[in-house]
């Protein structure tokens, strides 16, 4: 399973009692109401301890967290920048 | 009316007098076609909404029909019980105090608040105090997050941004407090015939800064259409002892101090009563912003703020929602039952 399919599985699962009807790649979780403030420190955690990342306050802001594609670029970037920081330090 | 281009602080201010008789008015027209109840319980915190609660209560119904409550438990601040005993001295009003941390103990409250907090700092135990924070909207915080508060004994002071699951459950166990201080107001509401009135201000009921089925219920909200500055303008008309006027609004709910703007709102009272009034009445950010201080950027994230936690929040207002409404047969007075409720 891509990235992608990782995280919309994720917010329909939890968020959509598992009917994804009408949830776009680029839907808007905050503006169309399927996650709230509370679901966005659930969806925080769950990144967190999935791909074992670290999410900065700085990082907490809807540019990297209120859509799927939205939080999926954010993870492809993090992850980039965890591989590239460990291949800098061999 | 011009309100955008008149736009200030003195919109916010009433005629105190008058606000006061309109409310004891219909706290007595309530009483009667509605709660038929002989008097009011009201829970004392020493604070400025249940002072104020309190007072509008002994003004429309009469000292002998009103009894405030006072629970304080292992956490609450040792100001509180001074300040509410002011102002029950000077209402002249009964009150009866109820000690509430052997009902949290036997409820485990401590024991999971402790737990939950020591998902994030193994070391919290005997000594150590706590609290929850909220991010800073006015810093650029665009998400809301929390964070955890701790205070070691030797007085260190760390703070860790609570993921999903420790803050449930803090906030879970926390709610046992506003809970079981509610069942005590209904327990001593019943055996006295009386109706329970609730304290919470605008700011508070708007955002939803309440416990459901804790400070949320009540059979009556005397102030709940007031903004916080509002109430402090009826407090001074009504007496109440300036010690209480002049007290940071307070949560007095967790072990380490926590003022309200702290763990919740985004301003303190008196500027978050503008952005409010502003964004219920669609003055621009740009006219509210020099009002405060601020940048208009920044009360634009106030605004957005105001509307995330009202979708996040609006449950607590919800009644129990039922499948399919329930016809009362037309009888008088069960419009306002559709939701749920007993017959009586």
């Amino acid at each position: 399973m891509s990235l992608q399919e990782d995280i919309r599985e994720f917010i329909v699962e939890n968020f959509l009692f598992g009917d994804e009807g009408g949830l776009h790649d680029d839907s808007s979780f905050l503006e169309e109401g399927i996650v709230d403030s509370t679901g966005i420190m659930q969806l925080v955690s769950f990144l967190q301890e999935q791909y074992l990342i670290a999410i900065e306050d700085e990082e907490l802001i809807p540019d990297n967290l209120d859509s799927i594609k939205k939080v999926t670029n954010f993870i492809e970037d993090k992850k980039r920048a965890l591989m590239l920081g460990s291949t800098g330090s061999h | 009316m011009g309100v955008t281009a008149d736009f200030s602080a003195e919109v916010l201010r009433l005629d105190p007098e008058r606000e006061i008789a309109r409310i004891c008015l219909r706290i007595r027209e309530l009483m009667l076609t509605r709660v038929k109840r002989r008097g009011l319980v009201v829970g004392l915190s020493g604070g400025i909404d249940s002072s104020v609660t309190a007072a509008l209560a002994v003004r429309a119904l009469g000292r002998e029909r009103v009894l405030g409550l006072e629970m304080p438990e292992r956490h609450s601040a040792q100001e509180s019980l001074q300040l509410s005993g002011m102002v029950a001295a000077s209402l002249g009003m009964d009150t009866v105090r109820e000690e509430i941390s052997g009902i949290l103990e036997s409820v485990g409250f401590y024991q999971r608040y402790d737990d939950a907090v020591r998902m994030l700092f193994p070391e919290y135990g005997a000594g150590w105090k706590s609290k929850i924070a909220i991010s800073d909207v006015v810093a650029g915080a665009e998400l809301t997050s929390f964070y955890l508060v701790v205070e070691s004994p030797d007085a260190a002071v760390t703070r860790m941004r609570l993921p999903f699951k420790p803050y449930l459950e803090i906030v879970a166990a926390t709610n046992f407090k506003q809970r079981i201080r509610k069942m005590l107001e209904y327990y001593h509401a019943d055996r006295l015939h009386f109706a329970v009135a609730g304290t919470p201000n605008r700011l508070e009921y708007d955002q939803g800064f309440f416990v459901k089925l804790g400070d949320g219920a009540a059979d009556i909200k005397p102030i709940a259409h007031l903004y916080k500055s509002q109430v402090y303008q009826l407090a001074e008309s009504l007496g109440i002892p300036e010690q209480i006027r002049n007290r940071k609004p307070t949560t007095d709910t967790y072990s380490l101090a926590q003022g309200q703007d702290e763990f919740y709102f985004s301003l303190p009272y008196d500027q978050m009563d503008l952005c409010l009034l502003a964004k219920n009445r669609a003055v621009p950010a740009e006219l509210v912003a020099p009002l405060l201080g601020l940048k208009p950027e920044q009360v634009q994230m106030v605004f957005r703020d105001i509307d995330a936690k009202r979708a996040t929040t609006r449950y607590l207002h919800l009644p129990p929602l039922l499948v399919e409404e329930i016809d009362w047969g037309n009888g008088a007075g069960r419009k306002d039952m559709k939701n749920g409720g007993t017959p009586t």
